[in-house]
């Protein structure tokens, strides 16, 4: 497909958000919202869920140069089906010029798309609703103090989940797979994006906005308040984490997968886990090798279905053994 | 005007949409309220109505969508019942505070567990203090009338606040009764097109339900919520006068029944009214002065009118088709709270708690509350009194038996 964003040079210009918002330093979700809006212009009305961009608006104050719409933790999609059928039945009764459309984008975080809002995003996406659905992902509660959320991964510590003696990994639950949930709906468009990635994910926008129906973005959003490491790092934990093949950047078009960055060799998970203060305890003050081991697993057992169902060349997994040995 | 037709209440629920001209309905099944959206889907996909219809995944959802189109520029109506209000609650708080013009027919449904179908208004009133304006009908007529007039007030820009109008489920939602209807013109002169002075649209940028910090600012927008649906009482006024004026009927928000010289009164809502009217007429017929106050519009709570109605009275007595457990009936507390400064406020004020999950009470249970106005010493004070007749509770005990329950009750 032909593409506006080949490089980091046709990164647009404009800004929706004004800086002076009250979020964390450094929260990867506002990095993801900035760059998505550049992508979709002005007109747009923001629907949100309780969740920590909930926060960017507080009266009088909005840092967005468009319409936000405080929905209630479960139920963002239908706030956005009500904007969107109220504006197509105006229009269609001649009561709203056509000129006058929005574009509706559902923003919330993991706890209402992975849990809460689940039913209401299903909902949506099996309407056909038109819409954007941006969740930006720090896999817990981050807003209400890092609690643990269907986002959680494996051995990731949160308030609910704590490592202690009885339970030594701290989350033994697995991450929910809501790209999978939301393809088994067979929406138009589906990504995962990451902030480090911005050209694949200006890409994906631009593909998603040729499709009506439900588009649907799932992007990591690396947290310094919550996962515990220097706001300045972002970046770098976000591209660690495809890079070690943990948050693995694809789109499904009607329900046909394809990974947009196949890592040729996989650094080892812990590199990214040892950054991370939600995942100290796994190497301080022991060494918890069958948890980081496990984890790496997952990870290869992933990538190598990956390439054998899309056909990439060899994916080179991590080799435990080899490095049990070395 | 047109000719008068046999309707249900769900019919009728619907033609006040339908007359309304609204744009957007979404939906979600719950009986007894279902017959409403399957008759709007029905004429919509006919194409004798233009408006969206949407079957959302929940209530929670439904009055979510409801709210957001409301503020997108759309006239929204919907309806449910019972569960489905509580399962929907939070949003009720959100709509009212959003300032969302809208109608919700409740189709009153006694409230689980146990599970049942048939009425009673804990499901409605438990959405008393939310912002939603109330309405409720005593027959198929009244929920046509009070639809049309509960957009007329929620979209006045003096008072901007979604409503409810209340009907009994079986009672008045599978009721046939003759319903007079409006024609376009009628409607027209009514109930002007509905704008959101703010609405979404494109360069405009608008933000809604935006947090606050501070008690001061909360504490701001709930009192100009309070002041806004006070206001409507006036509203409701002026918009009923308009309403006789081009059909002839008369609504009121508290109405009077034989009250001239009444000396015991009875306090009532909802479709139980047309039984405790008959009631009075037989105890008129037998020289007793008795009389009824029919509560039409509870939010805003016409505690003015109330008082006028039931000064001077010797003894009033409130039937409370709902119970507030560990306290009693709820339109009972509210009708003591607004005579308590009243000098001529009624010696005796009783409180009779009956209907609950659609029980039957008959005229002679009426006559008999009024029997205990005649006789003040019976009445037990500030308790509530409990209809329940020696033939129920035979079935009951029967029940229990039959459920291996043994020994006392
Ligand atoms: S807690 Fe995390 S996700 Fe929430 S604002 Fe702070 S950095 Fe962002």
């Amino acid at each position: 497909m032909e593409t506006r964003f080949k490089t980091l040079r046709e990164f647009p210009l404009d800004e929706y958000l004004s800086p002076g918002a009250t979020m964390c330093a450094g929260c990867g979700g506002m990095i993801v919202l900035r760059i998505f809006h550049k992508a979709l212009g002005g007109n747009v009305v923001i629907v949100n869920a309780a969740g920590c961009l909930t926060l960017l608006q507080v009266y009088p104050y909005t840092p967005l140069k468009s319409s936000w719409m405080y929905t209630a933790f479960a139920s963002a999609p239908a706030g956005a089906q009500g904007i969107r059928d109220a504006l197509d039945i105006l229009m269609e009764k001649g009561k709203l010029p056509q000129g006058e459309d929005l574009k509706v984008v559902v923003l919330t975080g993991d706890g209402a798309a992975y849990d809460i809002g689940l039913q209401s995003s299903s909902g949506a996406i099996e309407r056909g609703l038109d819409f954007y659905y941006l969740v930006y992902d720090n896999e817990a509660y981050g807003n209400t103090g890092f609690q643990r959320s269907g986002a959680t991964p494996f051995g990731s510590s949160t308030t609910t989940t704590p490592p202690t003696n009885l339970n030594p990994a701290g989350y033994s639950g697995m991450k929910k797979d809501l790209f999978e949930i939301w393809r088994s709906h067979n929406p138009p468009y589906l990504a995962t994006i990451a902030p480090s990635h911005v050209v694949d994910m200006l890409r994906k926008i631009e593909t998603a906005s040729g499709f009506r129906g439900p588009k649907l973005f799932i992007s990591l959003s690396p947290c310094p308040t919550g996962w515990g490491f220097d706001p300045s790092e972002t970046i770098k934990l976000s591209r660690l984490a495809v890079e070690c093949g943990v948050w693995p950047l694809k789109e499904a078009v009607y329900g046909k997968v394809r990974h947009t960055v196949v890592p040729k060799v996989l650094k080892p998970v812990e590199e990214y886990l040892r950054r991370q203060n939600r995942y100290a305890h796994l190497f301080t003050p022991t060494r918890q090798e069958e948890a980081i081991n496990f984890i790496q697993e997952k990870v290869n057992e992933y990538w190598l279905k990956v390439s054998a169902t899309e056909g990439h060349e060899v994916i080179k997994p991590i080799n435990l053994a080899e490095k049990q040995t070395e | 005007m047109r000719d008068v037709e046999m309707m249900t209440g769900n019919t009728a629920a619907a033609w006040a949409a339908r007359l309304a001209d609204v744009d957007y309905i979404p939906a979600y099944p719950i009986t007894p309220q279902t017959e409403i959206i399957e008759t709007l889907a029905k004429w919509i996909n006919e194409g004798v109505m233009k408006a969206k219809l949407v079957q959302l995944e929940s209530e929670h959802s439904m009055l979510t969508a409801a709210g957001t189109a409301s503020l997108a520029g759309a006239r929204v109506f919907t309806s449910t019942s019972s569960q489905g209000l509580l399962y929907g609650f939070e949003m009720l708080y959100n709509i009212a505070g959003w300032r969302a013009p809208m109608v919700l027919v409740n189709v009153s449904r006694a409230v689980a567990a146990p599970i049942t179908l048939e009425p009673d208004h804990n499901d409605v009133l438990s959405a008393r203090d939310s912002g939603f304006m109330q309405f409720h009908a005593e027959r198929c007529q009244d929920v046509l009338d009070l639809v049309l007039m509960a957009y007329r007030v929620s979209e006045d820009r003096r008072v901007m606040l979604p409503s409810i109008v209340n009907m009994d489920g079986f009672y008045l939602s599978f009721t046939r009764e003759p319903v007079g209807l409006l024609d376009k013109e009628e409607v027209a002169e009514f109930l002007p097109p509905y704008s959101h002075p703010q609405a979404f649209k494109a360069r405009r940028h608008v933000v809604k339900g935006p947090a606050v910090i501070g008690g001061h600012l909360y504490t701001f927008f709930k009192h100009n919520i309070h002041e806004s649906i006070t206001r409507a009482a006036q509203v409701f006024d002026e918009a009923a006068e308009k309403f006789q004026s081009i059909t002839g009927r008369k609504l009121e928000a508290v109405e009077g029944f034989l009250l001239d010289d009444a000396e015991y009164v009875l306090v009532i809502t909802n479709s139980f009214t047309t039984t405790a009217k008959r009631a009075v007429v037989k105890l008129r017929e037998k020289g007793v002065p008795a009389g009824l106050a029919k509560v039409v519009m509870l939010r805003p709570f016409p505690a003015k009118i109330i008082v006028e109605k039931l000064k001077n009275r010797k003894a009033v007595a409130v039937f409370d088709q709902n119970i507030s457990q560990g306290f009693g009936g709820i339109i009972y507390s509210e009708t003591a709270a607004a005579l308590y400064h009243v000098k001529n406020r009624p010696e005796t004020l009783l409180s009779v708690v009956g209907g609950l999950g659609g029980k039957f009470t008959t005229l002679e249970e009426f006559e008999y509350v009024f029997s205990l106005l005649a006789n003040p010493d019976k009445v037990g004070a500030g308790k509530p009194l409990f209809l329940f007749r020696k033939d129920e509770l035979r079935d009951v005990e029967r029940a229990m038996k039959l459920a291996g329950v043994e020994g006392e009750m």
